[in-house]
């Protein structure tokens, strides 16, 4: 207060700033409102400036929804089996028709979504967790721990990646969580990478000095000053990785790892439903593996715009 | 500008950087059996073993010896080619891999072949005809190429050609009942049967293969095309390309010599990218088509937890896929001679 009683201009700027507050107060839902409409309308000029984007968009919230309202839509028990209605094809009754155990296919299918989204993205999140941490001190101390770092990594990448996570789960035990811990361990040298780029080329940048002149520590300064800035090309990373997240996890119950009958999943599902391919019924593996396909495609697509908008030179 | 000794160097420098990578791999594929939790021991004696009988084979194995050690033997075995021996056969895991191997590669280097042949092509018309119908074409096969899974692939093609149409042949394996391998000579049954001069086998294992290649080749074919396409826009924008069109070089002579070439560069890269995805993928068709292969062979191993098998089906894919490597990075050095590689 003393400030403002010794000094005109303050005097003036808390004024002004007074004034500015109260019409903020008199106009501030309405500001707000505009605020939020402006957001609004920058999303939906993105989306809509490109049509694949916004079916992308669409498709994901489908998914979301699906993972999460599933149990509470699904026409069936997806556990229950039914000798009389056994192996009947797609119908008014059952959408998708039903597998060779009477259960319905559609139901199974909505239901598997929540337990195929939530392997990937646990999976997705382990490795950019993790990834990130590795890369992001290997570039910014560099040194032996870069070295020994870079060396893992390379082991990693050294394996065709698909049967090195055969590997890991054959070697840690035939279950979901394990199935989770191989696509993450495969994962991780794509966010490794990309963060040990990321922070290596700002290492030396001029806010960075700024940053430790006025007395940050080096973990402050990795952690609120650099790392902030690896997010956007780390989060396209991460979108184009789920979709091959979904695949892996998908292939890996396809040959009969991890998870196990009855449990409803898109890939044990298509597994199951091969052995009906020869014989003409199709509805068993086809609509599971289009859930799949569908769900890999969006997150491609998706990866695909984030990309556009974080970086457009990398378009392809 | 050539310097053939240079060259020899390179190759050299190459081979001597892929040993530390190979002991990498060794190193990994005997901590996954040894270091992790779990006990080995439990694994090879099987679901039905007693605490005496792990306990002997723990000794049998060499598992109470100290980590080092075991880890030395392990390089013993590995140098003599031996890879320990399956539960579920008896057999030798390095004889059956050796036996097996001949049918994954003839199916993964058919299918490489089929997705370059359409793959190169119709990525460098994309690029040349930016925004034109054959760019969109490139698109969404791409697109839809990555996200299709291998083993729904293969089996909507199962449907379709064999269900429905009737063209092709059941989907169990490189040969019909019908017909008998030709003489082993390579046992890749095209060219040993060419070798043989039976041609009614070379066509019954050609059209056994068809089903699974073009099922393996729809999935490689998506990166090759997108990498062909970004890495020949990059090039034809560049200056020397303008040059030579400003020079009355013919549209041949300036696609193909000049700027083919030069694209060809980053594309041999992501063909090692490809490489690790075919072999995983590899198991995934094999499955599906129940090919007699090295993918079929780890599948049957992991689900009766046959853990000798699965580790060296592991490691042995892990070299197959560092020798492939090792050819494109010396392949590189031919088509690209400023290169220094180690640099």
């Amino acid at each position: 207060m003393t400030v403002i009683i010794n000094s005109k201009p303050a005097i003036k700027e808390v004024v002004a700033d007074l004034e500015s507050r109260s019409a903020s107060e008199t106009t501030g839902s309405s500001r707000i409102a505009h605020s939020i409409r402006k957001q609004g309308s920058y999303i939906w000029y993105i989306l809509s400036s490109n049509s694949v984007s916004l079916i992308a968009f669409t498709l994901f919230i489908l998914l979301v929804l699906l993972a999460i309202l599933g149990p509470l839509i699904v026409p069936y028990n997806p556990l229950a089996t039914s000798a009389v209605d056994a192996l009947k094809s797609p119908s008014w009754s059952h959408w998708f028709g039903t597998d060779q155990l009477g259960r319905d296919v559609l139901s199974r299918v909505i239901i598997a979504t929540r337990l195929d989204l939530l392997i990937s993205v646990t999976a997705v999140a382990i490795s950019f967790v993790f990834g990130s941490l590795i890369g992001a001190v290997a570039g910014y101390f560099g040194g032996w721990f870069d070295k020994v770092s870079g060396r893992f990594i390379d082991t990693i990448m050294a394996f065709p990646l698909f049967v090195l996570a055969m590997g890991i789960v054959a070697a840690l035990g035939n279950t979901v969580e394990n199935i989770v811990y191989a696509t993450a361990i495969i994962n991780l040298p794509f966010y490794a990478r990309v963060a040990r780029a990321e922070v290596n080329i700002r290492r030396d940048a001029g806010f960075v000095h700024a940053a430790k002149l006025s007395g940050n520590s080096d973990f402050r300064v990795l952690a609120f000053h650099i790392y902030p800035n690896t997010l956007p090309p780390m989060m396209v990373q991460a979108s184009l990785n789920m979709g091959w997240a979904i695949l892996n996890a998908a292939g890996l119950s396809f040959i009969g790892l991890g998870v196990r009958p009855p449990t409803a999943e898109w890939g044990i599902m298509v597994a199951e439903g091969a052995n009906f391919i020869v014989s003409g019924e199709w509805w068993l593996a086809f609509f599971p593996g289009i859930a799949l396909m569908l769900a890999v495609f969006t997150f491609n697509l998706l990866g695909d715009c984030l990309r556009d908008i974080v970086d457009p030179r990398q378009r392809t | 500008m050539m310097y053939p000794q240079s060259r020899v160097g390179t190759v050299v420098r190459r081979l001597g950087q892929a040993l530390p990578v190979l002991f990498g791999v060794i190193l990994a594929t005997f901590v996954l059996t040894r270091a992790l939790p779990g006990d080995p021991a439990a694994f090879f004696a099987g679901p039905a073993a007693d605490e005496k009988s792990i306990a002997e084979i723990r000794k049998a194995l060499g598992l109470d010896r100290p980590l080092p050690e075991q880890f030395l033997v392990y390089l013993r075995d590995l140098s003599r080619g031996e890879l320990g021996t399956s539960i579920s056969t008896g057999q030798p895991v390095s004889e059956e891999l050796i036996r097996r191997l001949p049918a994954s590669l003839e199916l993964t280097f058919l299918a490489l072949l089929i997705s370059m042949i359409i793959a190169v092509p119709l990525g460098i018309l994309a690029a040349i005809n930016p925004g034109k119908l054959i760019d969109h074409i490139c698109r969404i096969l791409t697109t839809a190429g990555v996200s299709l899974p291998t083993f729904f692939t293969g089996l909507g093609l199962v449907f379709i050609f064999y269900y429905i149409l009737g063209w092709a042949p059941a989907p169990l394996g490189r040969l019909d009942f019908a017909y008998l391998p030709p003489p082993h000579v390579t046992g890749f049954y095209l060219i040993d049967g060419a070798f043989a001069a039976e041609w009614d086998t070379v066509y019954a294992a050609l059209s056994q293969l068809m089903l699974p290649c073009v099922t393996l080749a729809l999935f490689t074919l998506a990166p090759i095309a997108r990498m062909t396409r970004a890495s020949m826009i990059q090039v034809l924008s560049s200056d020397f390309i303008r040059t030579a069109r400003a020079a009355g070089l013919t549209n041949y002579t300036v696609l193909i010599k000049y700027a083919f070439r030069n694209a060809l560069l980053p594309l041999v890269t992501t063909l090692g990218m490809v490489f690790s995805f075919t072999l995983g993928a590899n198991v995934l068709v094999e499955k599906v088509f129940a090919w007699p292969g090295i993918g079929s062979y780890a599948v049957e191993a992991l689900v009766v937890a046959d853990y000798a098998a699965v580790q060296g089906f592991v490691l042995s894919m892990a070299i197959i896929f560092l020798i492939l490597n090792l050819i494109i990075d010396i392949l590189y050095t031919f088509i690209d001679p400023r290169i220094e590689l180690g640099n």
